[in-house]
């Protein structure tokens, strides 16, 4: 293990987020069990104001997931210089088999969490906690993540050993380690993606103004929002990047939360991870419109995380023709 | 979305006034707070930029460096075998250096003697320099090979036999300066003079605090170094990604070598840094310790006047959720007070009274030790890491005592004042 100050704090991050989501869980399950509404036993308004601690354990966990998400790629670019051939945080992330899951899992940790956010508040409006217990399976679903994700990421970390030179006679090292490790991604071909891309961004657009104007066609734009934002990570690696970097060769979707340029990675990213979280909260709310305690509410919700996943990606699709424009990169 | 905003402006304008009301209490957690963060800062802003200085001297170090080796010790490289590396492919120059270490007993440091190499020399034999861009890790101060970036010149036409330019951390040392004459004892007991010829700036210090440049002769008549040897070897190649293949090759065509390139002595250092710093944090972390649980008894010893509040809070409509909204106003602003003071306060204390404090702890300690001024460096990376680390633990400390207070009853809550 290699014991640098960004480490401890993304493993101090994940032990808090997946303890604080046990922790949440725990009392989850006994909502799960012994919840009923019409008791008025001193138990059933314990378990009421537990509701309070959870929803506040779970915003603060998805916030912190979000940043430990940037904080663990910036670390796996602070170490790139300890390890043969790794040029950025993906070669990092490519120096042990758990770099990658741990990444993807802190990933869906955070669209999960976010999910449970929006159908948490939707829930709080209604006077008879017609979600609870959805919410709570939902919890319960996340845990699992969260757990996985924090043992991950103690393996990618425990199993980082440095290439350093080890005693002033020390073997040479070079020689031994002739197989460097790559740091390029695979990058999907230019020109269909760009198409894609931008064909796809246009089809979500028209899909969710049509669906704000008319309210029809929910379940289209939700599922649109979360293939756009493949496809929008996969662009990013594919083309964005490249014009970024200016370099045709460069696909790297980490080197671009770095200092070097501008911090801009995270112009792209939230706006995309805000997206895609707002957009499939619509989907996971709309079945629930016909619950007599809810109809006064979600269909503003709804209305309001459709304008706030549009306006999202259109921030998204603004920063990345900005770039595009203004790169001297000319494909 | 106005009446959200409207709302959270309230809210934290109650905030304030509350946090204001109770001024000792809150004002002793945020001194502590600012120590706290103030502390972890320190030590990784002084461990950043002393990394980022390192490897910024050490980019401009040889691709290669070629050591003989006998029985796992250093020995000297005989120069009829330099011609054999000179074959390799892919090495585009190949140059012996003569340096080594002299012990001054009158003070009790080391010096770092060394011949500048004469590649450039030779070409220009007029005005001639060296630029010596960049220490060799662990054993050397100072590599001589031309470079874009020169931390350090040597003018050869100054330095003639007997004379000596030096580094300011020694004219410090011995108190001398241009002009002065100082002298060495030999390898055979006989004393060398050599007169100071000039003295290194003292912007380059951090590589040239123990320097003694002098020529080629001088240091092997000083140390008895026959003239068919050199210290060690050093290889430039042109194309960097033909520096492990490079080093793979010189290990075969002189299995009794050892070839050490730039990469590693980068990584070297960068794990020693970091190994530093990060000790220090575990070291800290029982600190950190201590405050969280102090964070946690004061939030969840309300006192009674704090209790009453929160009674009269909720008796007047307030929800359980607008009190944990307010509890997060106040803690979000002890948290970003404490963080953004104890950051700045760190950033003083490192950049501009060079870590007072944590010196000896991370430095390490020399008699001829330079004196340094870090290059101010903060990124993104390093204030998320510090957030992590203080402000995390703190929130996480504080949510359950302030769900307690939040879902206190109004009546229990104003009655126990009596109590």
């Amino acid at each position: 293990m290699i014991l640098h100050p960004a480490v401890i704090a993304n493993v101090v991050a994940s032990l808090i987020v997946s303890g604080a989501l046990v922790y949440a869980a725990v009392y989850g399950i006994q909502i799960l069990r012994r919840w009923d509404l019409q008791s008025g036993d001193e138990y059933q308004l314990v378990l009421e104001r537990r509701t309070y601690l959870i929803s506040t354990i779970l915003t603060f966990a998805c916030g912190l997931e979000l940043m430990s998400l940037f904080l663990y790629v910036f670390t796996a670019n602070n170490l790139c210089p300890l390890f043969v051939g790794a040029m950025c945080a993906a070669g990092t992330l490519n120096v042990n088999p758990y770099g990658y899951p741990t990444l993807v899992l802190k990933i869906i940790g955070f669209i999960l969490a976010g999910l449970w956010l929006i159908l948490n508040h939707a829930d709080n409006q209604a006077y008879d906690y017609p979600l609870i217990k959805k919410k709570y399976l939902l919890l319960a679903l996340l845990v699992p993540f969260s757990v996985l994700e924090t043992s991950l990421q103690g393996a990618f970390f425990l199993n980082l050993k440095a290439n350093v030179i080890t005693s002033c006679c020390g073997s040479l090292f070079s020689t031994e380690q002739v197989k460097g490790v790559g740091s390029e991604l695979a990058a999907l071909p230019i020109v269909p993606m760009m198409w894609t891309f931008y064909c796809g961004m246009g089809c979500l657009m028209a899909s969710g103004i049509h669906f704000y104007r008319k309210g029809k066609g929910g379940y289209v734009y939700s599922t649109m929002t979360f293939v756009m934002f493949g496809v929008s990570i996969a662009s990013i690696i594919s083309f964005i990047s490249i014009y970024i970097y200016e370099l045709p060769t460069h696909h790297c979707p980490f080197c671009i939360v770095m200092e070097e340029y501008g911090y801009i990675g995270y112009a792209l990213y939230i706006p995309l991870f805000g997206a895609v979280v707002t957009g499939m909260g619509i989907g996971v709310l709309m079945p629930f419109q016909d619950i007599t305690s809810l109809r006064g509410v979600i269909p503003g919700l709804i209305r309001k995380l459709t304008l706030t996943s549009l306006t999202l990606y259109a921030a998204f699709m603004a920063i990345v023709l900005y770039k595009i424009a203004t790169s001297t990169l000319v494909l | 979305m106005r009446a959200w905003i409207e709302k959270q402006r309230y809210l934290m304008d109650f905030t304030l006034s509350s946090l204001l009301r109770r001024k000792v209490k809150n004002l002793s957690l945020l001194l502590l707070y600012t120590l706290i963060v103030f502390i972890l800062a320190s030590a990784m802003f002084f461990t950043d930029s002393i990394k980022k200085e390192a490897s910024l001297i050490l980019h401009g170090s040889p691709e290669i460096i070629v050591q003989k080796v006998r029985a796992g010790r250093h020995e000297l490289f005989p120069i009829r075998q330099i011609d054999r590396l000179k074959t390799i492919r892919g090495v585009a120059s190949v140059e012996g250096r003569l340096w080594g270490y002299y012990f001054d007993p009158d003070v009790g440091a080391n010096y770092t003697f060394l011949v500048p190499t004469a590649g450039s020399a030779s070409v220009t034999p007029h005005n001639a320099s060296t630029d010596v861009v960049g220490g060799e890790g662990d054993e050397s101060a100072g590599a001589a090979v031309p470079s874009t970036e020169p931390l350090y010149r040597v003018n050869l036409d100054t330095l003639k036999s007997g004379t000596a330019v030096i580094g300011h951390g020694m004219a410090r040392l011995r108190h001398a300066g241009t002009g002065d004459v100082m002298a060495f004892r030999a390898f055979d007991g006989t004393s060398m003079n050599f007169r100071i010829a000039d003295t290194f700036s003292s912007k380059s210090e951090l590589v040239s605090a123990d320097l003694i440049v002098v020529t080629e002769v001088d240091f092997r008549r000083l140390f008895g170094i026959p003239v068919d040897v050199v210290t060690d070897v050093v290889l430039s190649v042109n194309n960097p990604r033909e520096i492990s293949t490079v080093a793979t090759k010189v290990a075969k065509v002189l299995p009794d070598a050892r070839p050490i390139t730039r990469d590693e002595v980068l990584r070297t250092y960068d794990s020693i840094f970091n190994w530093r710093g990060g000790m220090m944090l575990v070291l800290l972390s029982a600190a950190v310790l201590a405050f969280v649980i102090f964070a946690w008894d004061k939030a969840s010893g309300l006192s009674a006047g704090e209790k009453w509040e929160i009674g009269v809070l909720k008796a007047i409509g307030w929800e359980t959720a607008d009190i944990i909204q307010m509890k997060f106003w106040e803690g979000a602003v002890v948290s970003l007070t404490a963080f953004f003071t104890g950051a700045i306060v760190a950033y003083l204390h490192v950049f501009l009274l060079s870590s007072v404090v944590f010196e000896p702890a991370l430095k390490g300690w020399s008699t001829l030790y330079p004196q340094f001024q870090l290059t101010p460096f903060v990124n993104a990376a390093e204030l998320t890491t510090l957030f992590v680390l203080t402000v995390v633990p703190y929130t996480t400390a504080t949510i359950v005592p302030i769900w307690r207070a939040a879902t206190l009853d109004p009546d229990t809550a104003m009655r126990r004042v009596g109590e």
